[in-house]
C-alpha cells in the first residue's frame, strides 16, 4: 500500500479498517545473497539502498530483538553536517542530503524537520575555529552562517549570553540541520526494503559467523543456519561481541551515553543548541519535551544505563547555558551503548575475511549518519570498493597512520 | 558507582579518571631502537594502542584516583551490570608479574 493524503482520507472515512501491516514478518530462508547482521537504522538503510540503488534484493536483515529497540530508538534524533575534516564532511553532507529526500524516497513520514542547529562559541579562539569549520562546510556544499553575539541573541534570547565566565561570543548556525522522528526511520526503511523483497527478520540472533576455506559462507542463528557469500555486520554498540565470532579485535570500546527528556513545555527552543563551554546540547521534541544530553559516562559498559555523576554534570551544563531550564522537571533518562572508536570517527570497510564486511564505530554520531551510512555500506557490499565519500573510514587507518581525529583527542575513546 | 579502594575504602567513582583496559600495563618492549621501524614492532604497538577485546562481562581496567591519593588501580568490573568484583593497586599487579589481558 502506498501512503498518501488520499489514503488517510479514505481510511478515515472507512473507520481505519483497511490499513495493512507496514512490513511482513517472514521466516528465514536457507540462503541469501547478502545477510545484514543488525536491524538498526544503519542495517535497514543498507538493505534499502542495496535494493533500490544496486538491485540486490535477495537480502536478509537479521535483528536479535525488535525493530526500533536498539540505538535507533535511543538517540536524541539530531541530523546535521557541520564537520571539519575532509574525510568526514562530504560523507555527512551526503547523509544530510539523503535525509532531505528520504520521505519521498521511502514513502514514509519520518517527520524530518530542518529546524537548524546552533553551535555556541565562548572565546575568540572558538570563533576562529567555527569560521574555519564553516568554510569546510561551504566547500562541501553544506551551508552554514557564522553569527555574532547579537545574531545569537535574536535567535535564542533566553540563553545566558552575557555570563561573566562563559560569555557567548557567537555561534555557527546550520539552517539545514534538524531533527527526525527516530523510530519512524527504522519502520520506514524496513517497510521500503520489504516492499522490494528484502526479508527483515526480527528475534533472530546470530550466534556464529561461518567460514570455509578462509571466506565467509553464512551465519548460525538461534533460528538455524543461513547461508550467504556476503555477511555485513552492522551492530554498533555490540561490534566487539559480534566481530569476536570472526576472531577479530577492533579499535573500539563500548561506552554508555545518557540522554534526558523533560516534561512537555510550550515551544521554546527553535532548533538544536549546543553549548561550547561545557558538553551539553538540547532540542525540543514535537511533543514539547526538552531532549538533552552531554558526555558519555566514560567507562566501558554494555549496561544501557549510566550513573548519577553524569546526570549531575549534564544538569549543571544546562543550568549554566539556560538557567530557565531549572524550572522544568526531568521526566526520564536512559542510556544507549556506543561504539567509541579510537579517533571519534566510524568504520565502513571490508575485513581480512573475504565476504565479511564491517560497519560501526559511530561513537555518539550514528543517528545523523543513518542514510549516508546505509548508502555507502550498500555501495561497498555491492561493488567491493568504498564509496567516494567514505574512503577514509578504513579499519586499518591507525596501522597506516591515517586517523580521522575530528576532536584532536588522540587514541583515547572516552575523550571523543 | 563506588570504587573499593584497597587503601582508602569505598570511594565515589567521580573521584577517579578512567583510562581503559588493563592490558595497557603491558607496553611492548623494544630492546633495540634500530628495530623501531620494523613491521613487527609497528604491529605490536598498533595492537597495544588501538585494538581492544572490549568484553561484555568481566573486564579488568585502569582507574586513576586523581581526586584522592593519585594511585593507579586495576579494577575488575562486570561491564553488563557495573558490579565491581575486585580492586588492587596497579603496582601490586605489576609486582607479582600478573599480565591482565
Amino acid at each position: 500500500m502506498r501512503y498518501s493524503a488520499w489514503q488517510v482520507l479514505k481510511q478515515g472515512l472507512t473507520g481505519h479498517t483497511g490499513w495493512e501491516a507496514a512490513f511482513p514478518d517472514p521466516e528465514p530462508q536457507r540462503a541469501y545473497d547478502v545477510i545484514i547482521v543488525g536491524g538498526g537504522g544503519h542495517g535497514l538503510a543498507t538493505a534499502w539502498y542495496l535494493a533500490s540503488v544496486h538491485g540486490i534484493t535477495n537480502v536478509a536483515v537479521l535483528e536479535k530483538g525488535w525493530l526500533g529497540g536498539g540505538n535507533i530508538g535511543r538517540n536524541t534524533t539530531i541530523i546535521r553536517s557541520n564537520y571539519l575534516l575532509p574525510d568526514n564532511e562530504p560523507f555527512y553532507e551526503l547523509s544530510l542530503s539523503l535525509w532531505e529526500g528520504l520521505e519521498q524516497d521511502i514513502n514514509y513520514n519520518a517527520m524530518v524537520s530542518q529546524r537548524g542547529i546552533l553551535n555556541l562559541a565562548h572565546s575568540d579562539a572558538q570563533m576562529d575555529a567555527y569560521a574555519r569549520r564553516g568554510n569546510a562546510m561551504h566547500l562541501a556544499g553544506a551551508g552554514g552562517v557564522l553569527l555574532d553575539t547579537e545574531g545569537v541573541r535574536r535567535l535564542t534570547p533566553y540563553l545566558n549570553i552575557d555570563d561573566a565566565r562563559f560569555p557567548i561570543k557567537g555561534g555557527l548556525w546550520q539552517e539545514r540541520a534538524g531533527t527526525v522522528r527516530h523510530d519512524a526511520v527504522a519502520w520506514g526503511f524496513a517497510r521500503a526494503a520489504s516492499s522490494r523483497g528484502v526479508d527483515v527478520i526480527q528475534n533472530c540472533e546470530v550466534t556464529a559467523i561461518r567460514r570455509e576455506g578462509g571466506r565467509v559462507v553464512g551465519v548460525d542463528t538461534d533460528r538455524g543456519r543461513i547461508d550467504a557469500n556476503k555477511v555485513a555486520v552492522c551492530v554498533a554498540g555490540n561490534s566487539g561481541r559480534v566481530m569476536a565470532m570472526a576472531g577479530m579485535r577492533l579499535p573500539i570500546e563500548s561506552h554508555v551515553l545518557q540522554a534526558f527528556v523533560s516534561e512537555g513545555l510550550k515551544p521554546v527552543i527553535p532548533g538544536v543548541v549546543t553549548y561550547g563551554a561545557g558538553h551539553f546540547y538540547i532540542s525540543q521534541s514535537d511533543k514539547g519535551g526538552l531532549v538533552y544530553g552531554g558526555d558519555i559516562d566514560g567507562y566501558n559498559s554494555y549496561a544501557q544505563r549510566g550513573n548519577l555523576p553524569t546526570v549531575e554534570d549534564v544538569a549543571e551544563g544546562g543550568m549554566s547555558l539556560m538557567p530557565m531550564i531549572g524550572r522544568a522537571k526531568m521526566l526520564r533518562s536512559w542510556g544507549g551503548i556506543m561504539d567509541m572508536s579510537m579517533d571519534g570517527s566510524p568504520y565502513i570497510d571490508r575485513t581480512d575475511v573475504p565476504g565479511l564486511y564491517f560497519n560501526g564505530g559511530w561513537c555518539y554520531g550514528g543517528f545523523k549518519a543513518t542514510p549516508g551510512s546505509g548508502y555507502c555500506y550498500a555501495h561497498l557490499i555491492a561493488t567491493d570498493t568504498p564509496h567516494q565519500t567514505a574512503g577514509g573510514y578504513r579499519l586499518d587507518r591507525f596501522r597506516t597512520g591515517h586517523p580521522i581525529d575530528e576532536r584532536g583527542a588522540g587514541a583515547q575513546p572516552n575523550l571523543h | 558507582m563506588q570504587i573499593p579502594h584497597p587503601l582508602l575504602g569505598p570511594r565515589d567513582a567521580a573521584e577517579f579518571v578512567y583510562l581503559g583496559d588493563a592490558s595497557l600495563l603491558q607496553r611492548p618492549v623494544v630492546e633495540d631502537v634500530a628495530t623501531l621501524g620494523d613491521e613487527t614492532t609497528i604491529d605490536a604497538y598498533h595492537e597495544y594502542l588501538h585494538l581492544r577485546t572490549n568484553p561484555a562481562g568481566r573486564h579488568r581496567e585502569l582507574w586513576f584516583h586523581e581526586q584522592g591519593d593519585r594511585s593507579w588501580l586495576v579494577i575488575t568490573r562486570d561491564t553488563l551490570t557495573h558490579e565491581i568484583l575486585g580492586a588492587e593497586l596497579a603496582t601490586d599487579v605489576v609486582a607479582r608479574g600478573d599480565t591482565p589481558s
